[in-house]
């Protein structure tokens, strides 16, 4: 007595068939019909983050903090040069005092880039970190069934919500530390000039102002998180699942 | 005789490493037959194959040569999916160390692999009550595994292990992390599994306490079978220890 009855034929003998249909196991059939994908729903792949963050609320939280302290001070850093500008025309119209300009861009233009470029580093580790810790969690999921794809998308989710939390709140409170500093300096007229005034200025006169830079600095941490859980997450999706399974953590 | 009578069906498996230009063969031209409903218990020592075998079997790991044949198809001809819809529908997995996910309770571990199925939540749910309970473990739905004991996180495992009604369920030395008493629960609940829903059981273990249940022993021995032993052929008596047993 067989209980699975093979839907549609299949050729079969020792060498095993050509890829019959798919027969049909018992006990799942969806209201639908015969569901045959492997699914995971967006809402349970968000109720899985949210679970992940808060559990794990520690590791969150430092890696969180890495991008929100790398994206403040890139924000300080431009926000302060866009100040810097209204403060040298200002003495400039003032006290006739004339700035050397070229060395200034060069500085911010160096800041900018080293403060991005430790961002990043960070969040990589955090990422490479946040990744590796799980393998193991990783090679049951896929045990049970989970699509390499499955994997990507639950990181990459994590990755994006503590990227774009720390990054919102890191330019905007690094913003708001440099327009404390500069309002005694250039008053609080000054600091709202400085949002239309470049923050970075290149030779031609063209520049970024600094209200779009400020919009870069709100996304790129999210934006870098992401990218960064890309290559750890997908490669730890496509380990064999007794490789993830041995891992001692 | 049907034809899916052999339901696991190895063919000249072997696994071999290059470890610091030495040659291991975890596994040497492994022929096993499985059939459908039996309860095998591959045994043997440590470094014998038999964890290596118990992946091949799983599809957690690729042989160096050979063929497994689960109901008669190639596992080597899935593609990543099929895998997949393998590992979700067809087999279930119980290991050594449990491997519960530490985020999640106890039920939310059971239904995962029936969220992957496409049962809804309500579906999900009412299955994995119905299956906690039928491991014991109906009013510790909301735990996690930090507040479980190593036993009650193997029943869950099993539980979890059932949750797409698998026809084949594979373990890891499902005993080796637990005391006496516990692995006998664990063992007692696997062949209930095996009686009752007709699962095939293959276990990969060096506990004794599991030749009691088996169908057929396969003994192991540097990756290569040394014999196959139908139960009732074999002979042994172990101790009884004294103290809370019965």
């Amino acid at each position: 007595m067989s209980e699975n009855q093979t839907v549609g034929s299949a050729p079969r003998g020792p060498e095993g068939p050509s890829r019959g249909p798919e027969r049909v196991p018992e006990g799942i059939k969806g209201r639908a019909g015969i569901k045959k994908q492997i699914v995971l729903p967006w809402s349970r792949a968000l109720q899985m983050t949210r679970e992940n963050i808060f559990v794990r609320l520690g590791r969150s939280a430092i890696t969180a903090s890495g991008i929100f302290l790398g994206i403040a001070f890139l924000a300080a850093v431009l926000f302060g040069a866009a100040c810097q500008r209204v403060a040298s025309d200002m003495d400039l119209q003032k006290l006739g005092v004339q700035h050397e300009a070229r060395e200034f861009q060069a500085r911010v233009i160096w800041l900018a880039g080293m403060s991005l470029l430790v961002a990043t580093v960070g969040i990589v580790n955090s990422m490479l970190m946040s990744v590796t810790e799980r393998y193991k969690e990783i090679g049951t999921m896929k045990c049970l069934g989970a699509l390499d794809a499955f994997i990507v998308r639950l990181f990459l989710l994590e990755a994006g919500v503590l990227g774009f939390l720390g990054s919102a709140l890191g330019a905007v409170v690094g913003t708001g530390i440099m327009m404390l500093v500069y309002a005694g300096r250039i008053g609080w007229a000054g600091v709202s000039k400085a949002w239309s005034t470049h923050a970075i200025e290149f030779s031609s006169g063209a520049g970024l102002p600094m209200w779009l830079a400020f919009i870069f600095t709100l996304l790129i941490g999210g934006i870098l998180s992401i990218l960064a859980a890309l290559y750890p997450a997908w490669r730890a999706a496509k380990m064999p699942p007794a490789a993830a399974l041995r891992s001692e953590f | 005789m049907s034809v899916y009578e052999y339901i696991v069906r190895t063919k000249d498996l072997s696994k071999i490493y290059t470890l610091g230009g030495v040659e291991v063969r975890a596994l040497d031209n492994v022929a096993l037959d499985i059939r459908r409903g039996e309860y095998v218990s591959i045994m043997g020592p440590s470094g014998s194959g038999k964890s290596t075998l118990f992946n091949m079997i799983g599809g957690l790991d690729k042989p160096t040569k050979g063929t497994v044949f689960i109901d008669e198809v190639d596992m080597a001809q899935l593609t990543a999916s099929e895998l997949a819809f393998l590992r979700c529908r067809k087999i279930g997995y119980i290991f050594q160390t449990f491997n519960l996910i530490p985020v999640m309770t106890a039920l939310e571990n059971v239904t995962l692999p029936m969220v992957f199925a496409g049962l809804t939540t309500d579906e999900a749910l009412d299955k994995g009550m119905e299956l906690l309970k039928t491991v014991g473990l109906g009013e510790r739905y909301d735990h996690k595994p930090t507040e479980l004991s190593g036993g009650q996180q193997q029943r869950v495992a099993t539980a979890r292990a059932l949750a797409n009604d698998p026809a084949i369920i594979l373990a890891d030395e499902p005993t080796g992390n637990l005391d006496l008493k516990t692995g006998k629960e664990i063992i007692t609940l696997l062949k209930r599994m095996n009686d009752e829903k007709k699962v095939t059981v293959i276990s990969a273990t060096h506990d004794l306490k599991m030749i009691d249940v088996s169908d057929r022993v396969v003994w192991i021995r540097d990756g290569k079978i040394e014999r196959i032993q139908e139960r009732k052929d074999i002979q042994i008596s172990v101790g009884v220890m004294e103290g809370e047993d019965q």
